[in-house]
């Protein structure tokens, strides 16, 4: 016990779990707070639709979460995570629509989709959704065992580099099309929406809104933890391993199947729980969230951020995301080319992402403040612990 | 491996300095009072080819009505926001309008699952939103003021127009649309109105392709062996993109509108505007409203657009056009201002009660006005051909402005509901009044 | 086939048109009447109008008709025809060609809806079945099969008794076979069924259909039963036919298709074999070839009005340069950078698309811009019964045809392409050889882009240009490029065609969207088996 609290400890340093502690108790205490007791139209009152803003970009975090953990420390690039995060929030999307019972527009017991379909009864993949265990079980189940099959097959043939990433693509694209179909079941391009209420609580109502957005803070500091003991274990040194050299790992006798397939259904369950939460607090959940475009997206995040630092991703979806709600009102044309731009000038200028930034620039701004006296010898300072600076990951040593 | 370039710190200053700049513009107080009016529609993405044009004509029908005064003393000013065709975006945008903007009314949404995702925001937040679009019905809301067609206004009057003897008398029919709920309502009920008139199943093929649909040789192929042996008709609910492959394939499987006519309800001058016309001539499409109709109003209403595109450069020029869901949010503008002026507030639900005793005189000449118990506006039907030139000929047309169903008479779960948001009902869709006596 | 009739009854109806033509103003005064009403707001006096002319036999009221049929057809109010031009010559008097001067706010457009429409074709074909060229015969005898009432029966049957073009007796003998299925005679309706069922014409399946149907009361609807089995076994031959022209039909669906994707492909197939990036904004190469056949087509619709049905001969090279000039640019200056690192390229090159997506977008709008098929391309070639080819799609299978050989020879038999070949199969080798890779990555890229170019040409002829038109291709463009293996032509184009074929069998069993699902899901498992695609490189640097 004792051993396993250390373990725990030592994921931080006593400057990073305060850190941590900090940032945690602001986002969950002091942002809601800021929201509920300054009266309303006060300065100090954080605005109502923030709420439900910030809790959607709490689910980004997870997922930026979960493509650092493949790509900034296996090296496996996916650019279909975004049908992980779909399929966990059509499960949830599934129960929602369950929860509205006849308040529908047809006062139906199917859902409306089905019943202009002219479909008679629920089909056979709908039943169970009813109950909320069995669909938040489903959000986690589902992602998880499709990641298993997909990556059971593509890694066991060595599917690697480009390849890999564009097969991810293809399995988004297809799915995508699999459920824009309305013969599909699970609404077409519609999408699962008109949300009513989750385990009795009305969706509408503030308190839950407050309610999701703290779920969803508490889901991502605990992700964030659960990752940070991965990269910090052993696994995560043999994680490293096989992203830098593969085949030298095969030759000290480690299947590096089994890593990859643990790291990367590991990160389809995170997107699936991500996506869960997601979706009460969006409302709607629709094939569009499947496309190729969302997936790729999630990729810059990371890279905005910093690989393999796991801290970096979540900044990155944190601006990204802010920007795009910022710029899609203020200079909606401008947004494209910001996007594309911070494509190009990340891959080029920033490899390391803005957290590599930050590090470079503190690493100057320490060496700038002891250059003056002689007699200080520069490499007795304690550096900070050092955080994992990624090799590139690319398909170099393939 | 090359080394990368590290171009100094001189472009984050710049990149700190925009971010600052979009920051401060977005939360920039403005120094008068003016009336904020919300325009909800996609800029970028698939549907901006068709939204952009109803956010252009919503900013020149605010020119137009701050010319004459603003509303109340107050000029009105436009917020615009882009969803980007992205429909989770369509709520947050339309959350953000209502609570952080404060709009007294929004114009918005084409796609029904636009609207669908935005509806739960507007209903919560005791919004109002004015939707211009053709759709499938099959609903009524109590913030929501409909401004298209619905099915019974467009849909059912075209195919009574194939069949008779004038349009064909078409005896079978082919349903193509595109796979998503308007389509899909629509043949709906259209299969039901058919076999109310004599027509079986054996004579219905009913398809649907996915948005972006670009090969439709099987498809032609399959409409050309069924309509072997008896007058046919297509009815297309195809949306956006798919249509320009559709009708090129068409011409040149060469299947003339003499033949096998085809009716769109989806197309219209905006979306002729990227086609070649010249084998489509003959070709239908059925709205309230074509640019083509000759009368004052719509010559006076051409001149304004016109006017305003040149004045304010808008890509395209000379070559803009004006379609129904534009003709529908320019009244419905009009239509909220005067309920406005009428109420004397731009509170909502004192504007909702006026808007019922509201009549406008469209670009169609006629005296539109809007239903108050099912928030429909009454339209008239038109029947047009299409052109060389892109624009339609009228064929056929109503008396006058038709009353909309808002549900369907032919599906018999909708046949027995109600849409009337007046004293007793106050109900959108239910079977009996809320209140009673 | 030539194009005459009989030398006797040839002369004797010119001599009749020439007496006609001597009495000046007479036909016009009998056709005064008719003109008049066309000029009518009601729809079915016009019907009316138009009918009476085709019965008339008059030749001018031919020329009345085309010039209706056409648009061009203007009215005096006195009733006088003329014909209004389109390229703003002056009004002419319809018959003489004279100018003619008209207050032209007074002339009258008369109204033509499809149901005017419907009637002026089978008129015109009435007035042309006479006509002394054979083509037009053809035309109007096939019209006339589709659309012909008991009435024509008669004057076809005239016309039968004269005509020696086979082509055209078959025609004739069809749309007479129609009407006799339903003539008191049995001999002459088993030989209409026997007509039919050699001729195939699915139109013609659902009378035969009729005649052994059943009605309520258990009678048939054909009394005669050898009459009946008569029909049945045609009906039986009719399918077996249309079954085979659809096996047939599908196969060319899928090549037309096959060729659309290689054309997509081809680029990708080059770079990524020879450079190893995938290129998201490939796609964007399309639509910017896309965009210069949209330029070139307004340029000469302006400049040279009347060369407009040759657009396309400088669209094609001018899309190349184009799409090579960018592809260039982006490789110097981005690309260049990024070379050994691909997942990062992918990432550029993604940003790269978007980019120019919104660069398009704000120069051309957002919405789709028309490219008209010059009438060259316009129409299709009626194979079979029920099967037509689209002229654009042949010519998008020539294209493809040529653009691969052009590649083809490029790569085995130029210099450029040996130094190509080089450095995809070893890179280091080929450096230490002297090869100047950098140099040869440009021009590769520059290739695979214009080749995109080109591609992007052959697109705006089938569907939409608009900014967005790249991104509906570039999953397609991957799946062939991995399902055919990298770094060679033959991959590409047994990709692409296995793609486009088994697509089109696929799609009258499921609807489009299965068969694509199934397709990829196919490649995904594919991949498992054999991760280099059909035909990979061989050697062990190809596999680094």
């Amino acid at each position: 016990m004792h051993g396993r609290l250390e373990s725990i400890a030592s994921l931080h340093t006593r400057r990073g779990w305060l850190a941590f502690l900090a940032i945690t108790l602001t986002v969950m205490v002091g942002l809601p707070l800021l929201n509920l007791l300054p009266p309303a139209g006060g300065r100090l009152h954080l605005p109502d639709f923030l709420i439900p803003l910030l809790g959607k970009f709490f689910c980004y975090g997870i997922v930026a979460l979960a493509m650092d953990l493949i790509w900034g420390y296996v090296g496996v690039l996916s650019l279909g995570h975004g049908v992980f995060f779909a399929l966990g929030g059509y499960a949830m999307g599934m129960h929602l629509m369950r929860s509205i019972g006849t308040e529908g527009v047809y006062r139906s017991k199917l859902p409306d989709f089905m019943v202009f379909l002219d479909w008679k009864e629920l089909p056979w993949y709908w039943q169970g959704f009813d109950h909320f265990w069995f669909a938040a079980l489903m959000a986690l189940l589902v992602p998880t065992g499709l990641a298993y099959v997909f990556g059971f097959f593509a890694f066991r043939s060595r599917i690697r580099g480009v390849y890999f990433s564009i097969i991810t693509q293809a399995l988004t694209f297809a799915m995508m099309l699999l459920f824009f179909r309305n013969n599909t079941g699970f609404g077409g391009n519609n999408g699962l929406t008109d949300f009513k209420r989750l385990l009795g609580f009305s969706l509408h109502a503030h308190s839950t809104k407050v309610s999701l957005y703290l779920v969803s803070g508490a889901a991502l500091a605990l992700s964030y933890l659960a990752c940070r003991f991965v990269v910090s274990s052993k696994l995560g040194r043999l994680l490293a391993a096989i992203r830098d050299a593969e085949s030298r790992i095969m030759f000290s006798g480690y299947n590096p199947l089994d890593y990859k397939l643990f790291a990367w259904t590991l990160s389809a369950l995170l997107c699936g729980l991500a996506g869960a939460l997601y979706v009460p607090q969006v409302g709607i959940i629709n094939p569009g969230e499947m496309q190729p475009s969302n997936s790729i997206e999630m990729a810059i995040w990371v890279a905005v951020g910093g690989r393999g630092t796991l801290v970096g991703p979540l900044l990155g979806a944190l601006l990204v995301n802010g920007a795009k709600s910022v710029f899609t009102v203020v200079y909606p044309e401008a947004w494209l080319f910001l996007l594309g731009g911070l494509f190009i000038g990340v891959t080029l200028f920033l490899p390391r992402g803005l957290l590599g930034l930050f590090d470079s620039a503190g690493q100057v701004w320490r060496r700038a403040r002891k250059r003056p006296g002689p007699a200080h010898n520069p490499r007795s300072d304690d550096e900070p612990a050092a955080t994992l600076t990624p090799m590139t990951p690319d398909g170099a040593a393939e | 491996m090359n080394g990368t370039g590290k171009p100094g710190k001189t472009w984050k200053r710049v990149l700190g300095g925009l971010a600052m700049l979009a920051t401060v513009a977005s939360t920039t107080a403005r120094a008068e009072e003016t009336i904020k009016v919300g325009i909800l529609h996609s800029l970028s993405g698939t549907m901006a080819i068709s939204e952009t044009s109803l956010k252009d004509v919503a900013l020149m029908t605010i020119e137009e009505i701050n010319e004459k005064g603003g509303l109340l003393g107050k000029k009105l000013e436009p917020v615009v926001v882009d969803p980007a065709s992205n429909w989770p975006l369509f709520a947050e945008k339309a959350r953000e309008l209502i609570q952080q903007h404060k709009v007294a009314v929004t114009f918005g949404c084409w796609t029904s699952v636009s609207r669908k995702s935005v509806l739960p925001v507007f209903e919560e937040l005791n919004g109002l939103l004015f939707y211009p679009v053709q759709y499938e019905g099959e609903e009524s809301s109590y913030n929501v003021f409909y401004t298209g067609a619905a099915p019974n206004q467009q849909a059912i009057p075209a195919v009574e127009y194939l069949m008779s003897k004038e349009g064909g008398g078409a005896r079978r029919f082919v349903l193509l649309g595109t796979d998503y709920v308007y389509p899909r309502t629509t043949n709906k009920i259209l299969r039901a109105f058919l076999h109310t008139k004599k027509i079986g199943d054996a004579d219905i093929l009913e398809t649907y392709t996915p948005f972006g649909h670009a090969d439709y040789q099987t498809i032609v192929s399959k409409i050309k062996s069924f309509a072997a042996g008896k007058p046919t008709a297509v009815i297309s609910t195809i949306n956006g993109d798919s249509n320009v492959p559709f009708y090129k394939e068409l011409a040149n499987q060469g299947l003339k509108a003499t033949d096998i006519p085809v009716v769109a309800f989806s197309v219209g001058e905006e979306e002729l505007r990227g086609i070649d016309t010249k084998p489509l001539v003959g070709h239908l499409a059925a709205w309230n409203y074509f640019m083509s109709i000759k009368t004052p109003e719509n010559s006076a209403f051409i001149a304004k657009w016109k006017a305003y595109v040149k004045k304010h450069n808008l890509p395209g020029g000379d070559a803009r056009v004006t379609n129904d869901p534009m003709e529908a949010t320019y009244i419905g503008m009009m239509m909220w201002a005067d309920a406005v002026r009428q109420a004397g507030t731009t509170d909502v639900d004192a504007v909702r009660q006026a808007i019922g005793y509201q009549t406008v005189k469209s670009p169609s000449g006629f005296d539109i006005r809007m239903d108050e118990k099912n928030h429909h506006l009454w339209k008239p039907v038109y029947i047009g051909e299409i052109q060389a030139n892109g624009q339609f000929q009228v064929v056929w047309k109503t008396k006058g402005p038709v009353r909309a169903q808002a549900w369907s008479p032919y599906i018999p779960d909708s046949a027995k509901k109600i849409a009337d948001w007046t004293y007793p009902w106050v109900c959108g869709n239910c079977t009996a009044p809320k209140y009673v006596n | 086939m030539s194009s005459r009739m009989n030398p006797v009854a040839a002369r004797l109806f010119a001599a009749v048109v020439c007496l006609l033509s001597l009495l000046p103003g007479a036909e016009a005064a009998d056709l005064r009447p008719l003109l008049k009403q066309l000029a009518s707001d009601e729809r079915s006096a016009v019907v009316e109008a138009v009918e009476a002319l085709g019965n008339s036999g008059d030749p001018l009221a031919l020329s009345i008709l085309e010039a209706l049929q056409g648009g061009t057809l203007r009215l005096t109010p006195a009733g006088r025809a003329l014909i209004a031009s389109d390229t703003g010559s002056p009004l002419q008097e319809l018959g003489s060609g004279k100018a003619a001067a008209a207050d032209p706010t007074a002339l009258v457009t008369p109204l033509v809806s499809n149901q005017v429409r419907r009637a002026i074709e089978p008129a015109i074909a009435q007035l042309q079945l006479v006509s002394p060229d054979g083509a037009t015969r053809l035309k109007a005898a096939r019209e006339l099969a589709r659309r012909a009432g008991p009435e024509d029966a008669a004057l076809m049957r005239a016309v039968l008794a004269r005509e020696t073009e086979p082509e055209i007796r078959l025609a004739l003998e069809s749309a007479l076979a129609r009407l006799d299925l339903t003539n008191p005679d049995r001999d002459l309706r088993l030989q209409a069924i026997r007509r039919i069922q050699a001729q195939g014409d699915i139109q013609l399946k659902s009378e035969l259909v009729r005649l052994t149907a059943a009605k309520e009361d258990g009678a048939f609807a054909e009394p005669d039963a050898e009459v009946r089995a008569a029909a049945a076994a045609a009906i039986h031959a009719i399918d077996r036919r249309q079954t085979l022209v659809g096996l047939v039909a599908n196969l060319l669906y899928g090549l037309s298709l096959g060729s659309v994707l290689l054309l997509a492909a081809l680029g990708l197939a080059i770079t990524f074999g020879q450079m190893g990036i995938i290129n998201m904004a490939h796609g964007e190469m399309l639509m910017l070839g896309a965009y210069t056949a949209y330029a070139i087509q307004n340029f000469v619709r302006s400049a040279l009005p009347g060369l407009f049905d040759y657009y396309l001969v400088p669209a094609l090279p001018a899309a190349f340069l184009v799409c090579a000039l960018v592809g260039i640019a982006l490789e110097r200056s981005i690309l260049r950078f990024l070379y050994g690192r691909p997942l990062e390229s992918l990432l550029a090159t993604w940003g790269i698309s978007l980019v120019i997506i919104q660069v398009v977008r704000l120069v051309f709008g957002a919405q789709n811009v028309t490219v008209a098929n010059p009438s060259w391309l316009s129409g299709g070639y009626a194979a079979a019964p029920g099967l037509v080819l689209p002229y654009s799609r042949v010519a998008i299978v020539l294209l493809g045809a040529i653009v691969v050989a052009l590649v083809w020879l490029l790569l085995q038999r130029t210099s450029l392409g040996l130094q190509i070949r080089a450095v995809t199969q070893n890179r280091p080798m080929a450096a230490s050889m002297g090869v100047r890779t950098a140099w040869v990555d440009t021009l590769t890229f520059a290739l695979g882009s214009g080749v995109a170019g080109i591609g992007g040409v052959a697109l705006s002829q089938l569907g939409n240009v608009g900014p967005e038109l790249g991104q509906s291709y570039i999953v397609d463009s991957f799946m062939v490029v991995v399902l055919g293996g990298v770094g060679n032509i033959g991959g590409a184009i047994a990709g692409a065609m296995g793609l486009g074929i088994v697509a089109k069998y696929l799609e009258p069993f499921t609807d489009a969207v299965l068969a694509k699902i199934f397709l990829l899901l196919f490649i995904i498992l594919f991949i498992q088996k054999r991760p280099q695609g059909l035909f990979a490189l061989k050697g062990r640097a190809a596999e680094g």
